[in-house]
């Protein structure tokens, strides 16, 4: 038990004392550190005026700048991190840094008040050496929202960014440094009304689950963390998972892909081979950088939110979910089974979700995502479609369709997928299955679509996946343009 | 004001008038330092405050019961109406709309108490524990609604020209629509935000992220019952306003005031997004129905429209909105026959206010739409229809409301939006396209803007500045302006670098305060850089006369030889070369106990209003522009792109073309993201649904045009008299935006070839443009 939350701040060691461990970073670094150009913008991770860097050790004497919001990481969430804000980019001297210098002198600024997150995005994309292709700079700058400049001064600022390679800003101590010196061994940290426990074993994860049921299981913390930053919940105990090394491991073998609960969205786009291309495609448009680098496939299957936009991809991939609880061991649920009610799971209340096992599709097979949403970047699915369809000599032998945002838990369309199972592959059949639909669902009116428009998109969804595998090279989305 | 055109000034000095220079705090955005209001150090004792919101849309208020919040950890204050020792009013114009709900709740998210704590989550955690007792009452929730019951603020507003009815009814084709545009949310990113620090005598100094200090002085005083006098109110920046901090951030430091004078001790009141989204006001969303009158040529000869507004409910700025959008129903065209009807719609919802264009854009789209419409009847283009309806040039020249259009650059733009963006070929190639794509369709849209500056209550536009010279020459500029992000400070900045022929670097603005420039106006209707430009070219002017004739007087030359150049004072006369720098002029000056202070006053010329009549010259110039749209849409979930943009926009000389051009893609990206994905969702109890950005989602990086060319109209110095023949910019571009909508329109369209003309109601989500794909479908079958 402890109070001290020891991290490396702009390359200096520091310690967080006499907070609460569930107090975001974003009001430590404003209220404690006094280091104002971290802004509040929304306290819902979707603005970017709070991004901060996470530095980690890729490799010795490299590091990896990682983009977060401040607004959605708690206290406890950074102990043993390594974090740099905008005022930790100064050179020798208190020289700006050239992303501070080439964005200023490029107009990139109107108001300021998104500028210091964008220019930690900047920072990140320029030290992670990517090339300035526009569609990498926008993935780089969607979670980020500035409300003056039509973005155009700042994406030309990125551009000039990568003309000169970037290295990050060498910290004093180092990402190393808070891994060797402060680890990712077991704490827990107590202050005000909260304790946070981070567990360094699963062991130790799966005695802390059962003796403390109703604690938060916090798994990255882009959604849970929003009762913290936006809600102002103060939560009793919070058991914080991604440092249980069982529940980080990615495995590849006989068509199958094991994802470890705490994996984040960043680190699985690493894994996703062009067999789930379009699960990378998706993945790009969930969230932002900022979430994909903390939120995790474990945390929004454990949250089973109808508009999570994993789950339908997880039920058209046929996944099971590993689940693990001290007293019964390991217990596989397949994902069919998995969703129960609006936000409600098969997870018992001495369980953890250990990993998610999903089948990965036949280079044959038909595989796609789509996502629609009212904003192309960093905006929460009207409907998400995945299928995935094996077709012999025209004739579907197999359908699983599932969509979010169409009822209260994601969910396969029976009756469509019953509306072609030993069918020919033909417009006729798939306008079966389109007005079948109406029979599977009946959608909510609410502010990202309308009950009609949901059905309707989710039909049109599939006359477009037709014309997909029949007529592969017309346009048929505003992206290919 | 002076008299003296300085147009003709030749500067040499760096970062006068007409050239490109960076905003004054663009390195202190990009490293943190530039402070804002919630990053100021905070003075010991500071309390946070937070608000208590109704959660029901119209209701009596019972009993609002605090005891608990009051007993909460940290509470020191928790006031509501009855704790208010001045007036409980917060009217910008009118007046009786409350600060608290007292008796009456008239929207979700109205403000009932506010409570001060030690700690802001101490304050927002006793705000949860308010025991609100409200009885609810039935709500008028949409403009449809109020329509119906004739739920209106105050009576409708006529602008009427000729007879419409006659020339309707002896028109040769007429047509009637319908349709609507939504509200739009400001989003600033910087949130309201003010802080109170009390002083002696019950004075107060307020730090108040506004658009108009003197209305958070004058709102403040009359909350509190103070003299005016004892108010100061300072605002170094903004971050963003848009017209969100035009009437709303006076509420909002009225609140902080009355807590901090209830406790004796400073007050901090900055709202987190979710409150800022439900309790203060938008854009007004607007219903139109329209009859018009049209030749064979299209020419139109009569129009009768009914504008009806959202105007929330109260008053608030609508009627300055609601007339803007009356007199800007004609945009370019000559309505020679002419009647609009306002209907300010008084809803259960948060009072809607000014948003960059304050009415203009929801103005300008009515003809657009009657345009589109004609085209269809008669089988033309667009472009053709509008090129017959366009102001003359010396006839058909005057505005339904009588101010003639003197300074017509509609046909320029027009045409060199059509050249830069290659109009004619790009039409065919767009229409090809379509004929071979069955799933994603193109389209193509134009729009020519006018848009009229000045604010059009004639009082309203005046402005002061006042300028020190130091001894060592370095010069102190303040005025009435404020900095939201646009640019203001260093365009009047570059206006007094140029008074005296001084680097910039060597003028400092210093924090707007009601304190050294008093009575002032709010920095909006794009007025900023005309009137403080004007104000502080005034004051500058008075300085560099004394230091002139001190000069005259000190190198025995007359004062007609004096010329300010290159940072420094030089004799002109032929040979004598004697010279001497601004800052020894400056010392010798002092020693010579001349004053190097001044202020200087600018009133805008020309402008007269009959509100009433709706009649008069509201505007000292108008400001032109004109856009070319591409988009794709897919007709199978009616998602969208922006391919391409060109437009044109008329800046006058510009003051400053580096800033100008920031305005201008940021007003074209904020008014496509109000035309397209920006949408406001009331639940059907009446609260927004759509309060933060999870859920209300304005334009990111990539929903900018891949291609943008924005073109800044050259060789246009303005007609009338205005600081350096520039133009204002902060509003017309973001009309521009219309030519996206009028694209989105025509790729709808060649879902069935045009034979069926498209009403299109904004925001054009992608669920209402595939809506619409249908409807159009459908209108094929029944035709």
């Amino acid at each position: 038990m402890s109070d001290r939350i020891e991290f490396i701040l702009n390359g200096r060691p520091v310690v967080a004392a006499g907070i609460s461990p569930a107090m975001t970073l974003l009001d430590w670094l404003r209220a404690e550190a006094r280091l104002t150009g971290t802004k509040e913008g929304c306290a819902e991770g979707d603005c970017g005026a709070c991004t901060v860097v996470l530095e980690q050790a890729a490799a010795p004497g490299r590091i990896t700048c990682a983009p977060a919001n401040a607004c959605l990481v708690m206290m406890g969430q950074v102990h043993g991190q390594a974090v740099r804000t905008v005022e930790g980019l100064r050179g020798p001297g208190g020289a700006p840094h050239p992303v501070q210098q080439v964005l200023s002198e490029g107009d990139g600024t109107q108001c300021g008040y998104c500028t210091p997150g964008i220019v930690m995005s900047l920072y990140a994309f320029a030290t992670g050496g990517e090339p300035a292709d526009p569609a990498l700079m926008h993935d780089a700058l969607a979670g980020n929202l500035c409300r003056c400049t039509g973005y155009r001064p700042i994406v030309e600022a990125m551009t000039a960014m990568t003309a000169v390679a970037q290295q990050p800003v060498v910290p004093d101590g180092g990402p190393a440094y808070a891994h060797a010196v402060l680890g990712t061994s077991q704490a827990t940290f107590e202050g005000g009304a909260t304790r946070f426990d981070a567990p360094a074993s699963l062991d130790a994860l799966l005695a802390l689950r059962r003796d403390f049921p109703g604690a938060w299981l916090l798994a990255g913390g882009t959604d849970l963390g929003l009762r913290v930053s936006h809600d102002r919940d103060v939560p009793d105990h919070v058991v914080h998972v991604v440092h249980v090394p069982e529940l980080q491991v990615v495995s590849l073998e006989r068509g199958r892909l094991r994802v470890g609960a705490a994996v984040t969205y960043a680190r699985l786009l690493q894994y996703l081979d062009p067999a789930l291309a379009p699960v990378s495609a998706m993945i790009r448009r969930l969230g932002s950088r900022q979430i994909r680098a903390l939120g995790t496939l474990g945390g929004n299957v454990g949250n089973a939110s109808p508009i999570g936009d994993t789950l339908p991809v997880l039920l058209a991939l046929d996944a099971v979910i590993h689940l693990r609880s001290a007293a019964r061991g390991q217990r596989i649920v397949g994902v069919d089974d998995f969703f129960l009610g609006y936000r409600r799971t098969a997870l018992a209340s001495d369980e953890i979700i250990e990993a998610i096992d999903m089948k990965i599709p036949d280079a044959g097979d038909v595989f796609h995502v789509d996502k629609v949403s009212k904003r192309r970047d960093q905006d929460i699915s009207a409907v998400l479609g995945a299928y995935w369809l094996r077709i012999e000599n025209g004739t579907v032998r197999t359908a699983r369709l599932a969509f979010g945002g169409m009822a209260a838990t994601p969910a396969r369309a029976r009756g469509a997928e019953a509306a072609l199972v030993g069918q020919r592959w033909t417009a006729a059949s798939v306008e079966r299955a389109a007005t079948a639909l109406a029979g599977d669902f009946q959608p909510l009116d609410d502010w990202r679509g309308s009950a009609a428009y949901r059905l309707c998109v989710a039909g049109n969804l599939l006359r477009r996946l037709h014309l997909r595998t029949t007529q592969p090279h017309a346009v048929i989305e505003v992206d290919q343009l | 004001m002076t008299t003296a055109d300085p147009d003709l000034a030749a500067g040499t000095a760096k970062g006068g008038v007409h050239r490109a220079q960076r905003h004054d705090s663009a390195l202190k955005h990009a490293t943190g330092e530039a402070v804002f209001i919630d990053d100021m150090p905070e003075p010991a004792g500071l309390l946070h405050a937070a608000l208590v919101l109704s959660p029901v849309a119209h209701g009596r208020l019972r009993a609002v019961d605090l005891t608990a919040a009051r007993a909460a950890d940290g509470v020191v204050a928790a006031l509501t109406a009855a704790d208010v020792p001045g007036r409980n009013d917060i009217a910008p114009v009118r007046e009786n709309e409350p600060l608290f709900a007292d008796a009456l709740v008239e929207h979700a998210g109205q403000p009932i108490a506010a409570i001060a704590a030690t700690s802001l989550d101490a304050a927002r955690a006793a705000a949860k524990k308010a025991v609100l007792d409200i009885e609810a009452l039935p709500a008028v929730l949409t403009i449809d609604q109020a329509v119906a019951r004739q739920s209106l603020l105050y009576p409708p507003v006529v602008m009427a020209r000729g007879d419409a009815d006659a020339a309707l009814g002896s028109a040769p084709h007429r047509l009637s629509n319908s349709f609507r545009v939504g509200g739009q949310e400001h989003f600033y990113l910087e949130g309201q935000v003010a802080l109170a620090l009390p002083g002696e005598d019950g004075d107060l100094i307020i730090h108040s992220s506004t658009q108009h200090p003197t209305e958070v002085q004058h709102i403040v005083a009359r909350v509190l019952g103070l003299d005016y006098n004892q108010v100061t109110v300072m605002v170094r920046r903004m971050g963003g306003a848009f017209g969100g901090k035009e009437s709303n951030a006076s509420w909002v430091a009225a609140a902080a005031a009355l807590l901090a004078r209830a406790t004796g001790r400073p007050v901090k009141l900055r709202l987190p997004r979710a409150h800022d989204m439900v309790a203060t006001g938008k854009r007004h969303g607007f219903l139109y129905r329209y009859t018009v009158g049209f030749d064979d040529d299209g020419r139109v000869l009569g129009l009768d429209a009914t504008l009806a507004a959202n105007g929330g409910h109260s008053v608030d700025l609508t009627p300055g909105v609601l007339a803007r959008a009356l007199t800007h129903v004609d945009n370019v065209y000559w309505v020679p026959h002419i009647r609009c009807t306002g209907l300010a719609c008084k809803t259960n919802t948060v009072s809607n206010t000014a948003f960059r264009g304050f009415g203009g854009p929801q103005g300008v789209v009515v003809m657009e739409d009657a345009i589109g419409r004609i085209a269809h009847a008669l089988g033309k283009t667009a472009e053709a229809v509008r090129a017959v309806n366009f102001y003359g040039e010396g006839k058909d020249d005057e505005t339904p409301y009588g101010q003639k259009v003197e300074d017509n650059l509609i046909r320029r733009c027009v045409a060199q939006v059509a050249r830069d963006s290659d109009w004619d070929q790009r039409r065919a190639g767009i229409d090809a396209f379509n004929r071979g794509s069955a799933v994603i369709k193109r389209g193509l849209g134009q729009f020519p803007l006018k848009f009229g500056i000045s604010f059009n209550i004639p009082s309203m536009n005046q402005a002061g500045a006042l300028v020190h010279v130091y001894s060592d020459g370095s010069v102190r500029l303040n005025h009435g302006g404020t900095e939201m992000g646009q640019g203001l400070f260093v365009k009047v900045a570059q206006v007094v670098a140029e008074v005296f022929q001084v680097d910039l670097d060597r003028i400092r603005v210093t924090a707007t305060s009601t304190g050294e420039v008093p009575n002032t106006s709010p920095t909006a209707a794009s007025t900023g850089s005309d009137l403080n430009g004007w104000a502080a070219f005034a004051a500058a002017n008075t300085i560099r006369q004394r230091m002139a004739a001190f000069a005259a007087g000190h190198f025995d030359v007359p004062e007609d030889t004096i010329a300010f150049r290159d940072n420094h004072v030089h004799v002109t006369r032929p040979g004598d070369n004697r010279v001497m720098a601004f800052g020894e002029l400056a010392r010798l000056c002092h020693q010579d106990r001349v004053s190097l202070s001044a202020t200087g006053f600018y009133k805008t010329p020309k402008i007269h209003w009959d509100a009433e009549k709706m009649n008069g010259r509201p505007f000292f110039y108008f400001s032109y522009g004109a856009a070319v749209a591409e988009v794709a849409i897919d007709t199978l979930t009616g998602e969208m792109r922006v391919l391409r943009v060109d437009l044109v926009q008329d800046c006058g000389r510009s003051l400053n073309p580096a800033v100008d051009r920031g305005q201008i893609e940021g007003a074209f990206a904020q008014g496509m993201g109000w035309l397209t994905c920006e949408e406001l969702w009331w639940d059907p109890e009446g609260r927004l649904r759509t309060a933060g950005p999870s859920t209300y989602k304005i334009p990111g990086s990539r929903d900018m045009p891949p291609i943008f060319n924005v073109r800044i109209l050259q060789d246009a110095p303005a007609r009338e008299a205005t600081i350096f023949r520039s133009k204002a910019i902060g509003e017309p571009p973001l009309m521009l935006a219309t030519a996206v909508w009028t694209a989105l329109k025509d790729a709808i369209a060649s879902v069935v070839d045009h034979q069926v003309p498209v009403t299109l109601d904004a925001p054009a989500t992608p669920e209402r443009v595939l809506m619409t794909v249908q409807a159009v479908r459908q209108g094929r079958r029944t035709i």
